[in-house]
């Protein structure tokens, strides 16, 4: 079976098996977090100390196929999760109801809220955003505010001030907009683009400090680097090559030849803290910013178990600890004895709250046990679906491949030769869905 | 300066990482606008005088480009704006391989029977829709051509269309504030999408009839090309819609 690559002139029929990496996110004060993996919602409550079981108002499942974005509004209030069901829910974080469905025509690459919270916006995997807005009515349909052409949207973030959107693709190319105040009428102003990167584009980290009137803009990509931007003028001030840093050749267990890629960064807001996930590193990278001197450097790999390749991370700046979750669709519990057959994830938290003696703008990272993770056996109950994660091995090795193979499947694009490729527009099927 | 035969600096161009060698589709593209390989994509054959031209030259000829022919076919137009105005540089997008040598040859074969002429205008073979903003910077260009685009009739072709809403955002990103784009065609439903999504993209307006009676560009959109001449020997109706860049009008 053909893989479903986007191309202009495709049908958008993708392996229905393809590994979709788990998602983490925590709301600001950490009084909830939240575990995506497959098509589910896994919700811990950390204020309550319960598990969660989101609302739906149709009563269905939440979610009917891999979820593929998730994030919180950066004042925790709303919950915003989309995907391959080509649906995007948006949440209340008190209730855990859901205030609102959007449907979209296409499967959902990457979601994101205003920094005003009257906002939702969504990519589709043709690279175009919409919008909407949560003042009207629940019927409204979304609104198509600005298009990269023909390239799926790895990563989209607001700037901390609400000013600008940024949206990353796979080819290459971040792009700034302004996001204006009538949203809905779209976001045709474009502030730059940041190139520099020399392969896909795959996740986005603002910064800015408080001293610092300026802002800047972090990107992780295939090229395997972590670049700096400043934002305002697309200028690329300083690039971190990551693969001769220490210990990450060793530790990968992917063969030298193949290429690996970052997949997520996240920072906390001054920049002082930069945290890396990488394809084949068992472990996080640590990195930090001189947004003086407008440079990145390399800190400290932090190794965790084997086969435990973190597929998503969030910094709570508020607490000084790094969440981060290894999980795919298709990871299963291999246990036979388990007749319900979960999705797996593994949870594991780093905590910065050790400053070093001898420097105290420097962090002594600490991996947590698992006794000591906020909210304790319930929570890793409920987020990874068992309390033995970590003697799944060999599932999770599988699954860190899939998640790997699937990624470099969206990113890549096939050359297929000429004969195949009269085919494939022979049965292609890319009729417009009829509203 | 004059031209040396040079091989693109290739760690500034990106490569397609599994090229197949017997397909067609594959052509250098700059990372950034500052990667763009002048000796490259502008072969000069004689002195193009930069340093009186352009005295605050950045050093990258290709900033210096203000014109932009989209999908620049056969390259009538290039040939037709370089004798009108001879001080600026004109690039023109081609995607199709053959096409853009063919422009090359026809460049070349014009700066040897007229020395001192021609050499202000080139041809880059590139897919516009995708790179614009990997050759040209913000506020660059002061005017942009699309001649004859490909009306790509059916619905859910639309999205091919090279002026399209989302891709009016690029243009006018590479575009000066005042700059000018130049759109034509003989197909009338593709006259009107064109007009109609540049009239309402909040970063275009429309240029005033008396401004293009007098501007000597206009009579070369349906007169240059040769599809513009085919379509007047066959006494086809032509389409323009002429519009400004102008500052979003939000406060």
């Amino acid at each position: 079976m053909e893989e479903g690559l986007i191309e202009e002139s495709e049908s958008g029929n993708s392996c229905t098996d393809e590994a979709a990496p788990a998602l983490i996110a925590v709301h600001p004060t950490e009084s909830s977090v939240v575990v995506a993996v497959g098509s589910e919602l896994r919700i811990f409550d950390l204020k309550g100390d319960s598990a969660v079981s989101p609302l739906d108002e149709l009563g269905g499942p939440h979610h009917s196929a891999s979820i593929r974005a998730i994030s919180f509004s950066s004042d925790g209030e709303l919950f915003a999760s989309a995907g391959d069901d080509k649906i995007i829910k948006i949440w209340k974080t008190d209730s855990w109801n859901c205030i609102r469905t959007v449907q979209s025509e296409k499967k959902v690459s990457a979601v994101s809220i205003s920094q005003d919270s009257q906002y939702v916006t969504f990519a589709d995997k043709f690279g175009v955003v919409w919008i909407v807005s949560l003042k009207e009515d629940r019927d409204t349909k979304a609104v198509p505010i600005l298009g990269h052409y023909c390239s799926i949207i790895t990563s989209m973030k607001f700037s901390p001030d609400g000013r600008f959107i940024a949206t990353a693709d796979r080819d290459y190319k971040i792009r700034i907009t302004v996001f204006p105040r009538n949203a809905l009428k779209g976001a045709h102003e474009i502030q730059s683009f940041c190139l520099g990167h020399t392969d896909f584009v795959s996740c986005l980290a603002f910064v800015c400090s408080q001293d610092q009137s300026k802002g800047f803009l972090l990107s992780g990509g295939g090229d395997l680097t972590v670049r700096l931007w400043d934002y305002i003028s697309g200028s690329l001030l300083y690039t971190c090559a990551l693969d001769d840093k220490a210990g990450i050749l060793e530790a990968s267990e992917i063969e030298e030849n193949d290429k690996r890629a970052v997949t997520d960064i996240c920072a906390s807001s001054d920049g002082s803290l930069i945290s890396v996930a990488v394809q084949g590193f068992n472990g996080v990278m640590l990195l930090s910013c001189d947004l003086v001197a407008k440079t990145l450097s390399f800190v400290k790999n932090v190794s965790m178990e084997k086969s435990f390749i973190p597929t998503s991370l969030v910094l709570v700046s508020s607490k000084e600890r790094l969440w981060t979750v290894m999980g795919a669709s298709n990871l299963t519990s291999s246990d036979l004895n388990n007749n319900n057959q979960r999705l797996l994830t593994r949870v594991r938290i780093i905590s910065f709250l050790q400053k070093d003696p001898l420097d105290s703008c420097s962090r002594d990272p600490a991996l947590l046990e698992d006794s000591q993770v906020p909210g304790g056996e319930k929570l890793l109950m409920q987020l990874q679906g068992c309390l033995d994660a970590a003697a799944q091995e060999a599932a999770f090795a599988a699954a860190a491949a899939a998640v790997r193979t699937s990624l470099q499947n969206m990113m890549i694009k096939k050359q297929y030769s000429v004969e195949r490729r009269e085919l494939r527009k022979r049965n292609r099927n890319d009729k417009k869905i009829k509203s | 300066m004059s031209a040396t035969a040079r091989v693109p600096r290739k760690r500034f161009y990106r490569a397609r990482a599994h090229s197949n060698p017997l397909s067609d589709s594959h052509f250098p593209v700059p990372i950034r606008p500052s990667d763009v390989d002048f000796d490259f994509d502008f072969d000069f054959d004689f002195d193009f005088d930069f340093a009186s031209h352009y005295p605050q030259s950045s050093g990258n000829p290709m900033d210096l480009v203000r014109f932009a022919d989209v999908g620049c076919g056969f390259g009538g137009l290039l040939v037709a704006l370089s004798p009108l105005f001879p001080d600026t540089l004109i690039v023109g997008m081609e995607l199709r391989d053959k096409v853009t040598e063919h422009v090359k040859h026809r460049i070349h074969g014009l700066r040897a029977t007229n020395p001192g002429h021609y050499n202000n205008i080139s041809v880059v073979r590139t897919n516009s829709m995708k790179y614009i903003p990997n050759y040209f910077h913000k506020a660059q260009l002061s005017k942009m051509f699309f001649l004859f685009p490909d009306p790509h009739f059916k619905e859910k072709n639309h999205r091919r269309r090279v002026i399209s809403p989302h891709l009016l955002d690029e243009y006018a990103y590479v575009m000066q504030l005042g700059g000018i784009i130049y759109t034509v065609t003989d197909v009338e439903e593709l006259g009107d999408w064109m007009k109609s999504c540049l009239q309402n993209h909040p970063l275009f307006e429309p240029v005033g009839e008396d401004e293009i009676t007098t501007d000597p560009v206009v009579k070369l959109l349906t007169s240059a090309t040769e599809e513009g001449q085919k379509v007047a020997r066959n006494g086809g109706q032509t389409f323009m819609a002429i519009y400004r860049h102008v500052a979003s009008k939000e406060d």
